[in-house]
């Protein structure tokens, strides 16, 4: 096991006015760990993986990562350059809706190679060859690379977005709701493909949704969220079947059952 | 191998105007290596959650549970939930009554994934895997199909096969065999045999009188706790 | 001469501001430098941009060459030194080699230009980063992280569509090794011509109120892959008029029958070589 976290979180507030986006939050994120953020809309969970991937700076708190030069750095500490570098080569954002996180203009196969040809890649070849090989791993037909992701089906530009996320092999990756807005069936396939990619490249990824069932499957630890704040934060087997908190018992409650 | 003591868990419904539901107080277990201790008492007696506070799946109020991992001493009910991951992924192996079926995951690799978790490789995992399924009478060709469209009994058996698969040193075992027929339960329990041959510390609750007696080293009987 | 306007018709004030801009864009090589455009009297698309850096770098004893798509006689060429003629009086050209003022639009003279002129082009759309980012703000922040691995995506799409870099005009260029710079909308076979040249270039953008710039003998690098390397135009014909081979040429459609031939588009290097052949 590795003896420092990937990311050390502590007292992360965000404030909109006086309306609270999220309060205290502190947690650990170990290398190869998967965490889930669950709570109703309106909680503070989108609020707080915006302020952790560095989109939203909070109003305080610290957000420190594991960087492979020098250690854990306060993320907000770093300067624009180093801090881009940092999101494009060590880090990945899965968007709900994939049109925030494709380029819906141009092809598939620029769509995963611009973030090699972002950290200096000028191989043509190479470049093509490597979104070949990630749209398969994303079960698109390698045949489509040239076809624009408009042309696609929404589950065919979430899994194009994942690939576009994941090919220059980051450590860490947010998910806002990554399976929201695809019917069941598209969401099984969309699961079952993110499972095996966070196992198979070791990723840790921070995982926001509403989807109890999502987390369940997706995520080692889970976080509840309640008015920005978490109340309840365990292994995911244990917080779902086992809950204490009178927020996760009403959640874990009103799931419906097929 | 594994040492509770003064364990004691209450269930709180928030959600039913705060009740409270003791489960055991100040329980306590030791179970040793090539040992199978059956946890045995009327229904609400808290066999299930005891099993459960083992494996991390529940929070116990107050108490230890001590488990030997690879060389070290882990209290399940203190340790941070990596620590347990890393234990369940090494040490611990649960086998429940239901399988939790993943879309789209064929049988044999469903079976197959504790050895990954382990590091062992594709096709090894897949032998074993296979192995299991085939002594477990899964015919070979649902073994590439996913297990949610399964017979209740044969999804059943997937999870024993997936439980039995990584030769875990330590095996918690929740009626395992409460719908299979004659033929299987004799599977499962040559399972249990070899498992404690091995030297596997086994905890289990067993519905059925044959089975309790045939596997059981020794018998713990849990009283249920009365309302306050 | 017209002695109704100011000397290059913008008054004084406004070309000191013009020539901060331009000291500003020489300072910082294909830096896009903002400044107050004004109104002139032609449409934008007409070379505002260019005249106001024409305007604003011209003295009495300047020789001025105005070219559109590299010839002398086209409306816009003849039009705009007509009007540098009347405002200011200094003697015109169609050489090359006598100019010591070049305004361009879409052409980089094929005579190598020489230490001591000015190069001025007309630029429609400044921003090299525009196509892909709408967002102002965001490219100027490209600009200064130099964060353009995106802009290898167009170049990326041409080859994927097309088998190679279709780009064939405007084709980009990284400056001293650090902005990426639209070089206005020259064929890239002029590309070339831009690195370490001894004249210095200039380029205004009247619309978009932006000035940039290319010191003398300052590195101009066209973008590409390392497997599909930038590269200019080649004809199979040479030009029908002074036969070379070496100068971009202009298809000329010559009857309705399918007949046509192909010709220098510098106008004055054709002729040139024309009259040397005669003698």
């Amino acid at each position: 096991m590795s003896s420092q976290p990937l990311l050390r979180v502590t007292n992360l507030t965000h404030m909109y006015g006086n309306r609270v986006g999220c309060r205290d939050v502190s947690f650990e994120l170990w290398p190869g760990e998967v965490i889930g953020i669950v709570g109703e809309s309106g909680s503070g969970k989108s609020t707080l993986l915006s302020c952790l991937s560095t989109r939203q700076q909070p109003t305080s708190g610290l957000v420190e990562y594991d960087t492979k030069d020098q250690g854990l750095v306060d993320v907000y500490s770093l300067s624009e350059p180093r801090r881009r570098m940092l999101m494009r080569t060590d880090w990945g954002i899965v968007h709900q809706n994939p049109r925030d996180g494709l380029r819906m203009g141009v092809s598939a196969g620029a769509n995963v190679g611009e973030p090699l040809m972002a950290v200096g890649a000028r191989h043509y070849g190479d470049i093509r060859q490597q979104a070949a090989t990630w749209l398969d791993k994303v079960e698109i037909d390698p045949e489509r690379m040239d076809d624009q992701p408009k042309t696609f089906s929404g589950g065919m530009q979430q899994r194009l977005q994942i690939a576009r996320n994941l090919v220059t092999h980051p450590r860490l990756v947010f998910m806002d709701e990554p399976t929201g807005g695809l019917d069941v069936s598209v969401q099984a396939r969309l699961l079952d493909l993110l499972r095996r990619l966070v196992t198979d490249l070791g990723l840790s990824a921070i995982v926001v949704t509403h989807d109890l069932a999502v987390a369940r499957l997706l995520a080692h630890r889970l976080m509840v969220m309640r008015q920005g704040q978490v109340v309840e934060h365990g292994l995911t087997d244990q917080v779902l079947d086992d809950p204490h908190h009178p927020y996760t018992q009403l959640l874990v409650s009103s799931v419906l059952q097929p | 191998m594994i040492h509770v003591q003064a364990l004691s868990k209450t269930y709180v419904l928030h959600t039913q105007g705060g009740t409270s539901i003791p489960v055991f107080k100040d329980a306590a277990l030791r179970v040793a290596a090539g040992e199978c201790v059956t946890l045995h008492g009327p229904s609400g007696a808290g066999k299930s959650t005891l099993l459960r506070c083992l494996y991390g799946n529940c929070k116990a109020d107050s108490g230890s549970i001590m488990v030997c991992h690879g060389g070290e001493q882990v209290d399940i009910a203190s340790a941070q939930p990596r620590t347990i991951i890393e234990v369940r992924n090494r040490t611990m192996g649960y086998v429940s009554q239901f399988l939790r079926a993943i879309p789209r995951v064929p049988a044999l690799d469903v079976v197959a994934e504790p050895l990954r978790a382990m590091g062992v490789d594709v096709e090894a995992a897949r032998a074993r895997a296979g192995e299991l399924l085939a002594r477990l009478r899964i015919p070979e060709r649902l073994w590439h199909l996913a297990p949610a469209t399964f017979s209740g009994g044969e999804q059943q058996r997937v999870n024993i096969a997936r439980g039995f698969a990584p030769q875990m040193p330590i095996l918690l075992l929740d009626e395992p065999t409460a719908s299979l027929d004659a033929a299987n339960r004799a599977v499962v329990v040559g399972l249990i045999e070899e498992a404690k041959q091995r030297g596997a510390a086994l905890v289990g609750v067993f519905h059925d009188d044959e089975v309790r007696e045939a596997v059981s080293t020794r018998i713990v009987t849990l009283i249920p706790e009365v309302s306050a | 001469m017209n002695t109704g306007y100011n000397f290059a018709y913008l008054d004084e004030q406004t070309k000191r501001m013009l020539r901060r801009a331009i000291l500003k864009a020489v300072a910082i090589p294909g830096y896009q430098v903002p400044f107050g455009s004004r109104e002139m009297p032609l449409p934008y698309g007409w070379g505002t941009g260019g005249i106001q850096v024409t305007a604003a770098v011209i003295g009495a004893d300047d020789t001025l060459k105005v070219i559109d798509q590299g010839a002398d006689d086209t409306t816009n060429a003849v039009s705009i030194r007509r009007f540098f003629a009347r405002t200011t009086g200094v003697a015109t050209t169609e050489k090359t080699v006598e100019a010591t003022v070049i305004q361009t639009r879409h052409r980089i003279p094929e005579t190598p230009l020489s230490d001591g002129q000015i190069m001025v082009y007309q630029v429609p759309i400044p921003e090299p980063l525009r196509w892909l980012e709408p967002r102002e703000t965001e490219t100027r922040k490209m600009h200064a992280l130099a964060d353009y691995g995106a802009m290898h995506v167009k170049l990326y799409e041409d080859i994927a569509r097309y088998g190679h870099i279709a780009t064939t005009y405007d084709y980009p260029v990284l400056v001293n090794g650090r902005y990426l710079m639209r070089p206005s909308p020259i064929p890239k076979f002029d590309n070339p011509k831009m690195d370490h040249s001894p004249a210095l270039q200039l380029f205004g953008a009247g619309r978009e109120k932006r000035i940039y710039a290319v010191p003398p003998y300052t590195s101009v690098k066209s973008l590409d892959f390392e497997d599909h390397p930038f590269e200019v135009q080649r004809w199979d014909q040479a030009c029908a008029l002074c036969g070379s081979t070496e100068s971009f040429l202009d298809e000329v459609v010559t009857d309705d029958k399918g007949g046509r031939m192909y010709v220098c588009s510098d106008s004055d290097y054709c002729g040139e070589r024309q009259k040397d052949q005669m003698q």
